[in-house]
């Protein structure tokens, strides 16, 4: 984390000078278990991308979109990937997003 | 040009409003604020003002709109009494935690329950610790003045502030006021310019986010700073609205202390009876006076202590009860004096809760009992209660 300013040093009301700054606040460390992700059995049918209520299953557009690894930086570990995926390639694992 | 004209404390302060010409005024009605709204929206569909005039569908929005008003960079108005201050809680506290200048007249009017629309002060003491400067009147032409005083302030410290006047009494009793002339008001108050808003698309910017135990603490002793520094800026704008209106702006109004022995602290219009009584008591050569508080937040302790300091005897008369503890402004009074070398004996009176009569007589008995130097001052009295 950035160095902590004095109460002058900082902008009046809670203020943030700056616009679009919400990725910067990473919001997936609280979470018990991460989803585990085997690329190798992935069909990237785009289910679990859709279907994330983090939206943090990136997706490389192209006429067949493929599915990229998760972005545990903002994933809640919901375990709704792992629910949804039809071919089971999921798998929620005890741990943090450090791991 | 200066008109003078008879106005009820409410039609003062719709005046006041139309002078200053607020980009945003959030309405929603509620006995006895109703009054001011109405003859703002009378001003407003005349054409006198072309504020954007939102109707709200509660105080929780009003206080909401003047809030997202105030931050997207307009100067945002609106006016409440009672459980509409209530309902507004939570945003008075979102107005002054993200340092937005809205300025509120409020009618003071009991708060339920039982169900009461009369005048006392428990409705803007039960918010006094929320960042909102506050500001008390005792007539309509102070009210009127106030609003100026208040818009500017607030502006200046980026601290919302309210202007207090008592319900009824005040709001729809009439009075002679002057109107002071538009030019001249508009030139006072001038076009808000604010440092930071929202639509200013070149400069964007976040309002009101998340903070926690890394920032939050720094934010509020930056509130609390600025709510001091208010007490300096509200003698210097009140300096510079004198000269406009030939008015006085002082932290409170003393009547008659210069040799005063027995003093009571009064605030709004209840100080306007003590001033007769004062008067009439003078002629029978009783040495009496009042304190009449304007700015209650912040609170001018070392002021108070000062002017207070060779009285013998004082009364604080508190509209509002704070229920197991201390009156509010008995309890500023009282804390006021604790560092003072030499203090007068100090005693406590409610009185007036849900619009309950105080005539003359009473007043004059507080003072005969204070003279008498014969008191429990430890003993909270009670004046015109049953039972008592
Ligand atoms: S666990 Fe939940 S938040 Fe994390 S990637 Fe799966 S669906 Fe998204
Ligand atoms: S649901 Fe399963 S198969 Fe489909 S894209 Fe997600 S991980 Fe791959």
């Amino acid at each position: 984390m950035a160095e902590l300013k004095p109460y002058r040093e900082i902008p009046i009301g809670g203020r943030i000078e700056k616009a679009g700054n919400s990725e910067e606040f990473k919001t997936g460390d609280w979470k018990t278990f991460k989803p585990v992700w085997n690329s190798e059995k992935c069909t990237n049918c785009m289910v679990c991308p859709v279907l994330c209520p983090e939206d943090c299953i990136p997706v490389e557009k192209g006429e067949k979109p493929v599915r990229k690894e998760t972005d545990l930086d903002y994933c809640k570990g919901c375990g709704i990937c792992a629910q949804v995926c039809p071919v089971k390639c999921i798998e929620m694992k005890k741990g943090d997003a450090d791991e | 040009m200066n008109k003078e004209m008879p106005l009820t404390g409410a039609q003062s302060v719709a005046h006041a409003m139309r002078q200053i010409n607020p980009d945003v005024v959030a309405a929603f009605p509620i006995t006895p604020q109703t009054d001011i709204m109405m003859n703002f929206a009378k001003f407003h569909s005349d054409g006198k003002v072309d504020t954007e005039l939102v109707r709200v569908e509660s105080e929780h929005s009003a206080m909401s709109c003047c809030v997202g008003a105030s931050a997207a960079g307009a100067r945002a108005m609106t006016a409440t009494a009672s459980a509409g201050l209530a309902l507004m809680w939570e945003i008075l506290g979102v107005a002054s935690g993200s340092r937005l200048p809205i300025a509120m007249a409020v009618v003071n009017r009991a708060l339920s329950s039982p169900i009461n629309i009369h005048c006392d002060h428990s409705d803007s003491m039960g918010c006094r610790d929320h960042g909102w400067i506050q500001i008390y009147n005792e007539t309509n032409q102070e009210a009127y003045e106030s609003v100026f005083l208040a818009v500017k302030l607030a502006e200046k410290v980026m601290l919302p502030c309210m202007i207090c006047l008592d319900g009824f009494i005040t709001s729809h009793g009439v009075q002679n006021v002057t109107l002071h002339d538009d030019k001249q008001m508009k030139g006072f108050v001038r076009d808000y310019e604010p440092k930071k808003w929202l639509l200013n698309t070149d400069d964007p910017h976040t309002v009101g986010p998340l903070e926690l135990q890394d920032y939050y603490f720094e934010t509020q002793k930056q509130r609390a700073d600025a709510m001091i520094q208010a007490k300096e800026e509200y003698l210097k704008i009140g300096k510079e609205l004198a000269r406009i209106t030939g008015n006085e702006y002082p932290l409170f109004e003393e009547y008659q202390m210069d040799d005063a022995e027995a003093v009571v602290i009064v605030m709004n219009s209840t100080a306007g009876n003590t001033k007769a009584v004062i008067d009439k008591m003078r002629k029978d050569g009783k040495k009496v006076g009042l304190l009449k508080p304007r700015l209650f937040r912040p609170f001018p302790y070392k002021e108070i202590a000062e002017a207070l300091k060779h009285k013998k005897y004082t009364a604080v008369l508190d509209r509002s009860e704070s229920y197991g503890a201390n009156a509010p402004l008995y309890a500023e009074i009282k804390s006021a004096l604790y560092e003072a070398d030499s203090k007068p004996k100090l005693k406590s009176y409610i009185f007036g809760l849900g619009g309950r009569n105080i005539l003359e007589p009473d007043i004059e008995k507080v003072y005969d009992e204070l003279l008498s130097g014969k008191f429990d001052h430890l003993e909270t009295g009670y004046i015109g209660l049953r039972g008592e």
